[in-house]
């Protein structure tokens, strides 16, 4: 298969060191460098050591939050009767996010020994990937994959006569990205509409079934083999300080060499720019950046000479997210991008709970007009306010994740609102960005 | 309800993925590939996955209208999916989108007459580096031109023709 993009010099492949291999996804590539040793390093590791060293590792959950990883699994009550469970997020769908899609295409026997190695350090013997339904070839490569795994024995019964039992599944999603938040996942898997549970109970607790479930992103899991063969603090070492590792960033917009790069955690959003990315499209000046997809507070030009790790974005109040860096240039309308985004939320809503139902359709509705030319100066001060009355009103994140960009888009840009208003057109439309050729 | 050798095995697949007693798990998956064979999810397969699953026909049925994959109706045997998400926007998907409606003759989930192609304009679908990004059923392409796309949608066409 052919890579989708160029690799980068700049890049430190860690966890993406098989994509260039010839058949990368099959278990005699993945046997054939280093696959399945980190699993056999884990079992002669006690629970707690596995845990230590994951912690020591500093990786933190690469779905968007950043919680520590080591620590969630440290969560999970191992001395319960009930099953235990090991959750894939392979939902993948904040807008700018696209490299667990390569995860699971270019290495899927990577995916399932992150499993295993969870399922060891908290006594899981079952597992599941829950994939979106959009990534329907991704399924059929995970079921090969969990097939080969089967084939060889390393999953089943009594694997490779160590007496550990893990077994996995692919799991496939219907489109919805609500789903791709934990509780909802879980609601989803069960069967049902994916509407979000009450927390806590927190999954470690009562997550699949009730049962004490690990559920972490794609990428999270993908992470986990290197670091037991590395050893945690020479994973750490990779990035920044509490920022362990390498991260796959998802480079798109008006940028010449869009693409999935794995780069150390804390490398500098300019250089990613242009250095990695091959600066902006036709000499354009650089006007603004989502940093980890659509639900991110946007960054101003002069704010993006930041060090991409989850404290040093948090400290210029965005957030490092999924990975997705979405890049715009001096001819983006900003009113335009809100929009777009408010759109998505609103039709991803899943209508449980009200503030997030409503809200995102009113402001919808608000920066439609707005971009048609319809607003008045003092409602843009109320996109603004109607965004932050969802803020922490609902039960999940999905509130969240609508208002704070939109509250961004429109403190941090508010001369393209302004220039909206009383029935002009967009200054920026007549500037269409498909490219021809 | 009669299924094919395929999808039966399919199905079987999927309820043998759950613990016992958990087999509602197995609701999505199956109304998912039923619909793949069937075209879209018909009041006899809610009521057959309800019969394997163990559940009332309703609680399958309050299911389908959550999840933007799951169709009553039939949609065209090419479903041109259209992503105008933030990174496909910022290069041209918007326009694409418009292109598309424009070339096949329809708009949002609308059908072709002949059956053939429908469209929709679709959230971010994972292609946000390789964007503007479309998919045709489960097949993704990257980097869509307007040229580029007649040429995908005349080459379906002939496809069609030949079979």
């Amino acid at each position: 298969m052919p890579l989708y993009n160029e690799p980068n010099p700049l890049e430190v492949r860690i966890l993406s060191k098989r994509f260039s291999l010839p058949n990368s996804a099959s278990i005699d590539t993945y046997l054939a460098t280093e696959g399945y040793q980190a699993w056999r390093k884990a079992i002669g590791m006690t629970q707690d050591a596995i845990i230590n060293e994951v912690k020591a590792s500093n990786l933190r959950g690469r779905g968007g939050a950043g919680f520590p990883t080591g620590l969630k699994w440290s969560f999970v009550p191992r001395n319960s009767p009930k099953p235990k469970y090991i959750m894939v997020n392979a939902d993948e769908s904040e807008p700018g996010t696209c490299k667990d899609r390569l995860l699971i295409e270019y290495d899927p026997h990577q995916l399932i020994e992150g499993m295993m190695i969870a399922g060891l350090a908290v006594g899981s013997q079952a597992g599941y990937v829950y994939i979106r339904g959009e990534y329907r070839y991704l399924i059929d490569i995970m079921e090969r994959a969990i097939d080969e795994a089967y084939e060889r024995g390393y999953l089943g019964d009594n694997i490779q006569g160590t007496g550990f039992t893990f077994h996995v599944r692919a799991h496939t999603g219907a489109g919805a990205y609500e789903c791709g938040e934990e509780s909802a996942l879980m609601e989803s898997f069960e069967g049902k509409r994916g509407v979000p549970r009450i927390r806590p109970p927190f999954p470690a607790v009562a997550g699949v079934y009730q049962c004490p479930t690990v559920l972490n992103n794609v990428e999270t899991f993908c992470s986990v083999p290197s670091i037991i063969l590395m050893g945690g603090a020479n994973w750490a070492g990779l990035g920044t300080p509490k920022n362990g590792g390498t991260r796959l960033f998802c480079l798109s917009g008006h940028i010449n060499k869009p693409g999935v790069y794995e780069l150390p955690m804390g490398f500098n959003l300019l250089r990613m720019i242009n250095e990695v990315g091959g600066g902006m499209r036709d000499g354009k000046k650089l006007k603004a950046v989502i940093p980890g997809g659509s639900s991110c507070p946007v960054l101003k030009a002069d704010e993006c000479d930041v060090a991409m790790d989850y404290d040093s974005v948090a400290a210029i109040k965005s957030m490092l997210g999924s990975g997705g860096v979405v890049v715009m240039d001096e001819d983006t309308c900003m009113v335009k991008a809100a929009q777009r985004i408010m759109k998505f939320y609103a039709h991803e809503s899943c209508g449980w709970c009200i503030p997030c139902r409503e809200g995102t359709t009113w402001l919808k509705k608000m920066l439609d007009r707005f971009h048609a030319g319809g607003g008045r100066r003092e409602e843009i001060q109320m996109i603004g306010d109607l965004s932050k009355n969802i803020l922490g009103r609902t039960f999940c994140p999905l509130g969240d994740a609508a208002a704070m960009p939109t509250i961004s888009f429109v403190e941090k840009f508010y001369d393209d609102f302004a220039a909206h208003l009383d029935g002009k057109p967009c200054p920026y439309e007549a500037k269409s960005r498909l490219v021809t050729a | 309800m009669t299924l094919s050798p395929q999808l039966e095995a399919r199905f079987q697949k999927i309820l043998s993925s759950y613990p016992r007693g958990r087999e509602r798990s197995a609701v999505i998956p199956m109304l998912m590939y039923a619909q793949d064979e069937i075209g879209s999810i018909t009041q006899e397969l809610i009521e057959e996955v309800a019969h394997r699953t163990g559940i009332k026909p309703l609680q399958v049925d309050e299911v389908i209208g959550y999840y933007s994959m799951m169709h009553r109706k039939p949609l065209g045997k090419y479903h041109v999916q259209v992503c105008t998400n933030i990174s496909c926007l910022l290069v041209g998907g918007e326009e694409l989108y418009h292109h598309a409606c424009k070339k096949l003759g329809i708009g949002h989930k609308e059908v072709t007459e002949d059956g053939l192609f429908s469209v929709e304009e679709v959230e971010c679908m994972g292609a946000c580096s390789w964007a503007p990004a479309i998919q045709v059923n489960y097949d993704f392409h990257h980097f869509v031109t307007p040229e580029r796309f007649d040429k995908l949608i005349d080459e379906l066409r002939k496809t069609r023709g030949l079979e």
